[in-house]
């Protein structure tokens, strides 16, 4: 064994490479966003009137739950285009990382409506709260406070599957370090460098998210 | 797509299969390792497997594969690329394996423990005789997803240049240059083997909410 860990390349594209976060980030709040809509839309959808739209929504939701993203992320990367849609390779990957992760959601959130009971609703009503009262301090916060957890960490999960989004070349950290890696052949720095980057901002998205659910949700239950 | 291709595809899926079963299997055993280290009291084992835990929950499958991959290489392993992927799989689910595994161990009621102690059975006949029995059926919708979750991770090899079914699907596709027919018939492989284990965990956990109601 006589190689040399030599990080000249990595503080060289040390610049890109934190600059390359904000892209990863990005990615991560584009598509958290996009998957928020998709579950709270997919649950309406989900427990509607009419059968098919029920039956759409599930076969959605095991479709994306039981294949790879990467095969995902391939599939609209090359289908966009053939529906009239000519997108940048982040664009697709947003898209791509919402359906995804809007397939979770649906479930998640799905999980924390049906944990309201009616009699709680009822309770609320009988006690000469408002209809307004009753959904914000009964309804949506509990159900919030019910899914905080799963949700927040499908979130981290999604923010580590950005790195899959470099297979179409969009803009986030792993593509930069790629690049960085086939200009130095410094695989391993560049590599090690950028897993501690995403442990990092993993770290600091479940902090941040630990400190929103102690000063919202950190009321007794019973 | 001819039926060239679609063997081609096959072989691919072969290899997504031997992956998964050895990612499995291997973190099967190293992952019960981190369990018990976890769940064993000693401060130094459960701080050091905590932390592997933490390293491999909070950073990407597809970089741990990276560093592995070339970490290999870097202290002097020569070694083949399956090996060197089954070896970043083994590590990751190893870890994944270790927490779901970790929580089923203390999900069992602390008089089994007691129990089994005025029973005076030693460690071992503790952990194989009452405890991981009942840990192992707590842990069994959990574990099941986690597999699921290995076998669409196996993909991410495609990534390293490892040809599995992923990267056979996308050697395919620039071949003939129908891409949504390939990867439509690569997801419905994937697919194929993933929704009846997401079906049976589901009714496994639907079956333990009832049991403990």
């Amino acid at each position: 064994m006589n190689y040399k860990l030599d990080f000249t390349p990595v503080l060289d594209g040390l610049p890109s490479l934190l600059t390359a976060c904000l892209g990863t980030l990005f990615l991560s709040l584009c598509g958290m966003a996009l998957a928020i809509v998709i579950g709270i839309g997919g649950v309406v959808l989900r427990d509607s009137r009419i059968k098919q739209l029920r039956w759409l929504v599930m076969a959605f939701v095991e479709l994306i739950r039981n294949t790879p993203f990467l095969v995902q992320i391939y599939f609209i990367y090359f289908a966009l285009p053939l529906l009239g849609v000519r997108l940048d390779p982040t664009p697709t990957a947003i898209i791509a990382l919402g359906i995804n992760g809007g397939a979770y959601a649906i479930e998640i959130i799905r999980g924390g409506v049906q944990s309201i009971s009616k009699g709680q609703i009822e309770a609320g009503l009988a006690l000469g709260l408002h209809k307004a009262q009753v959904f914000r301090l009964i309804v949506l916060r509990p159900a919030l406070r019910a899914i905080f957890p799963s949700l927040t960490s499908q979130f981290v999960l999604l923010t580590l599957t950005t790195s899959v989004a470099s297979a179409i070349s969009a803009y986030e950290l792993t593509s930069v370090a790629q690049r960085i890696e086939s200009d130095s052949f410094r695989s391993f720095e560049v590599y090690g460098t950028v897993t501690l980057f995403y442990l990092v901002i993993s770290w600091l998205m479940m902090r941040f998210f630990g400190l929103i659910s102690g000063r919202y949700f950190s009321y007794p239950v019973k | 797509m001819g039926a060239n291709e679609f063997l081609f595809l096959l072989i691919g899926l072969k290899w997504t299969i031997a992956l998964s079963v050895i990612g499995f299997v291997g973190g099967g055993v190293f992952g019960l390792g981190v369990a018990l280290a976890r769940t064993s009291g000693i401060p130094l084992l459960e701080r050091v497997t905590s932390g592997y835990i933490a390293i491999f929950q909070g950073t990407p499958l597809l970089m741990q594969l990276f560093v592995v991959y070339y970490g290999l290489a870097l202290i002097g392993l020569k070694l083949d690329s399956w090996v060197a992927v089954s070896i970043g799989f083994t590590l990751h689910a190893s870890a994944y394996l270790g927490e779901i595994w970790r929580g089923s161990i203390e999900a069992v009621p602390k008089g089994q423990t007691e129990a089994a102690k005025a029973l005076s059975l030693n460690y071992v006949s503790r952990m194989k005789d009452v405890i991981l029995p009942q840990a192992i059926r707590i842990s069994l919708p959990a574990t099941i997803g986690f597999l699921v979750q290995l076998i669409k991770g196996t993909s991410l090899a495609a990534i390293v240049g490892f040809t599995e079914l992923a990267r056979a699907g996308n050697i395919i596709s620039n071949q003939i240059f129908q891409p949504l027919l390939v990867f439509g018939i690569v997801g419905a492989l994937y697919f194929v083997m993933c929704w009846p284990l997401s079906l049976v965990g589901a009714r496994l956990e639907r079956q333990f909410a009832a049991a403990t109601r």
